[in-house]
């Protein structure tokens, strides 16, 4: 079972030049799913906001004190761009959950665009205040030997960003497809060696596991019995019913284990790094753009 | 040196390399976050109704400081699987 980690393939080219990849299908599909529920949970609102109205309010409301809080109240006009970045992230990562659609955040060329369009808004934001040659002298602070490390930091800021989020979601789905393929290695291996020596085998371990389990039904004395019961018991069933020939190859100890860990890099990973990107778009977006120079902030600062 | 000896060494070489690769590339977050939680839960230690956002940003931090070791994890996807 030889493990290949492959990136999206690609279904078919667009006018024989353009490859529409999985990622492309997941990403448009979130794209669909974000306009549809956007229209429709926004519309009709009343006044006195019923079940779905005051869910969705609470999000937009957080999304906005969030923004506020990082990017301060003359920066509330990127609330809707962040929220978009958030939204596709995550629904993004959680697409690759149903099966048979690949998440759109693991692939980079999906996330290195998120990363690349902020560095581009940063870099309009800067030349469009301070002229296009105090944009490049501000690579020359504080004294111009710093010029190549401001350039490297100013090339690395994307790349980080994109590398974390991909790193974190693709890497993830890899481990977890090795340690399937371990487990489904494993337990062919087991089951295998039980059925190898006849039925024999398959129906001691099924009746230790029996008999263990009639023994300590009313009080369990220690967890690792229980473990062992339950271990005679499954393996003595499928060596059975491997050396009877049916069933034979299904990989039975594979069954829960990836799913608890993709629970965790999918979910939980997947949520914090979609909030780490959000996170961080904000922080460069805010300090791209200061506050407006109006009267009550020189009054303020002097 | 035929052929199934050099593809053999080759997989010993990638296999060694993927592991050292993660395994020293696991060293520095690892301590880094180390110190980010041990002193997000000093905070929270101290002032139990600032858990909240303690923790959040504690999170925020260690997901941070993971980016190196999701660097060197990737360099060692590259080398077992692509190399």
């Amino acid at each position: 079972m030889e493990l290949n980690v492959t990136g999206a393939f690609i279904y078919f080219k667009l006018f024989g030049v353009i490859p529409i990849t999985q990622t492309t299908v997941s990403s448009f599909l979130v794209a669909v799913i974000l306009i549809f529920l956007s229209i429709f949970l926004g519309r009709n609102l009343k006044k006195k906001p019923d079940g779905k109205q005051v869910l969705v309010e609470k999000g937009v409301s957080m999304l906005y004190s969030m923004v506020e809080e990082s990017m301060g109240a003359h920066n509330l006009h990127w609330a809707p761009f962040i929220g978009t970045i958030f939204l596709s992230s995550i629904c993004g990562t959680f697409i690759g959950l149903t099966g048979f659609l690949r998440s759109s955040t693991a692939d980079l060329s999906c996330v290195l665009v998120w990363a690349v369009s902020v560095s581009v808004i940063i870099w309009y934001n800067s030349i469009s205040q301070n002229g296009f040659t105090g944009w490049l002298k501000g690579f020359t602070e504080p004294i111009v030997v710093m010029t190549p490390m401001n350039i490297i930091s100013e090339i690395a800021q994307p790349v980080s960003m994109a590398f974390r989020h991909f790193g974190n979601v693709a890497g993830g789905g890899v481990i977890t497809s090795i340690l399937y393929i371990a487990l489904s290695g494993l337990s062919s291996s087991v089951l295998n060696m039980v059925a190898a020596n006849g039925t024999a085998a398959g129906a001691v371990l099924l009746a230790l596991g029996v008999i263990l389990f009639v023994v300590n039904r009313t009080r369990w004395r220690k967890t690792w019995i229980m473990i062992l019961t339950v271990a005679c018991a499954v393996i003595g069933l499928f060596g059975l019913l491997q050396a009877a020939g049916i069933l034979s190859g299904v990989p039975i100890l594979a069954f829960g284990i990836p799913a608890v860990l993709s629970c965790y890099f999918d979910l939980f990973s997947g949520f914090v790094q979609a909030f780490v990107f959000t996170l961080l778009t904000m922080v460069y977006i805010a300090n791209s753009c200061p506050p407006p120079e109006t009267a009550e902030n020189a009054q303020e600062a002097a | 040196m035929d052929a199934t000896f050099a593809a053999a060494l080759a997989t010993l070489g990638k296999a060694i390399g993927a592991g050292i690769c993660m395994g020293i590339g696991a060293i520095g977050p690892a301590i880094g976050e180390g110190n980010a939680v041990s002193h997000a839960l000093e905070g929270m230690a101290r002032q139990p109704e600032m858990a909240s956002t303690l923790r959040t940003n504690m999170i925020m931090g260690c997901a941070i400081t993971e980016t190196t070791g999701i660097y060197s994890l990737l360099i060692a996807f590259l080398i077992l699987f692509v190399l």
